[in-house]
């Protein structure tokens, strides 16, 4: 079984690629596994490599100068990161860590700028993909701006909604604070807050979402 | 077993804090690193009260949480 041919075609940039043209393009990929706590990428450094994530869950983030830390992405299976500055910059815009065991299938700038002159069906998937990077960014700048810490907490519960049997990444307190741009006290109120409300319940470690009508209106978001 | 808090040994300073305010004390200091160690009684860290993670100042310790949709009829 080839595997590597399997991860590129279920990359969207690679879409519409005939069989012979994944044939000729898998020779520039490599594997790369990491495990929990590993940093894939340090913000700052020379932006070289696009990765795609094959197995696990890597967050995209960014740190200030205290120490704060702001979830920018959570990248799963299927999606890449470091897109943007591969494709513009110089440099990495943000780290990626490791949340748990992870498989990636990377490519150095140099070879995906080869295959993007070759293919330009690839360009033009690449255009779509920077073009959803814009709208999450804009998304996130909304949240911080417009949304109180509980709405944003809602926002975060409702996007990491599972139905108990698919996989979903789970989320530590710190987490959901990194990723709403508050600090942990701040989303434990909130949950407190929603739980009292009766919008969530708390289960040990799950939060089970009771009243999603009401959840949606404090995140803001439409059913 | 049931899901136990995760401890980051390489950020672990062993300084104990996590295991003082532990409600279910299940957590040690062995060779100057926090660890888990299950009761016989129980099945460990029944209340995932989450205090261990908030204290700890290196963040070594994950407490992590599971989203799930409940199936009621205002959720379909």
């Amino acid at each position: 079984m080839n595997t590597r041919i399997e991860y590129i075609q279920m990359m969207p940039h690679f879409s519409g690629l005939s069989s012979s043209e994944y044939d000729s393009i898998k020779q520039h990929f490599y594997e790369k596994k990491v495990s929990k706590g590993e940093i894939l990428l340090f913000e700052g450094d020379a932006a070289d490599t696009l990765f795609f994530v094959i197995e696990g869950v890597v967050k995209v983030f960014k740190t200030s100068a205290d120490g704060k830390e702001q979830i920018l992405q959570i990248i799963r299976p299927g999606e890449s990161f470091n897109d943007v500055p591969v494709f513009g910059g110089e440099s990495n815009l943000a780290s990626a860590e490791a949340m748990g065991n992870v498989v990636t299938c990377a490519i150095k700038k140099s070879d995906m700028e080869v295959i993007i002159r070759e293919y330009p069906r690839v360009a033009a998937n690449v255009i779509q993909i920077l073009s959803q990077r814009v709208t999450q960014l804009v998304s996130l700048v909304e949240d911080l701006s417009f949304r109180n810490v509980t709405g944003r907490v809602a926002k975060v519960l409702l996007e990491y909604a599972g139905n108990g049997s698919d996989e979903k990444p789970r989320l530590t307190q710190q987490e959901m604070a990194a990723m709403i741009g508050t600090a942990r006290e701040m989303v434990g109120r909130s949950l407190k807050t929603l739980e009292e409300e009766g919008t969530i319940r708390m289960e040990r470690n799950r939060v089970i979402i009771t009243n999603q009508e009401t959840l949606m209106a404090l995140a803001g978001t439409n059913k | 077993m049931a899901d136990m808090p995760q401890i980051d040994v390489e950020k672990c300073n062993g300084c104990g804090l996590c295991a003082s305010v532990c409600s279910c004390q299940i957590i040690a200091i062995v060779d100057s690193k926090a660890v888990i160690i299950p009761r016989n009684d129980c099945s460990g860290c029944r209340q995932w009260c989450t205090l261990c993670e908030d204290i700890c100042p290196n963040k070594a310790i994950y407490c992590a949480f599971e989203v799930v949709m409940e199936n009621t009829p205002e959720n379909l």
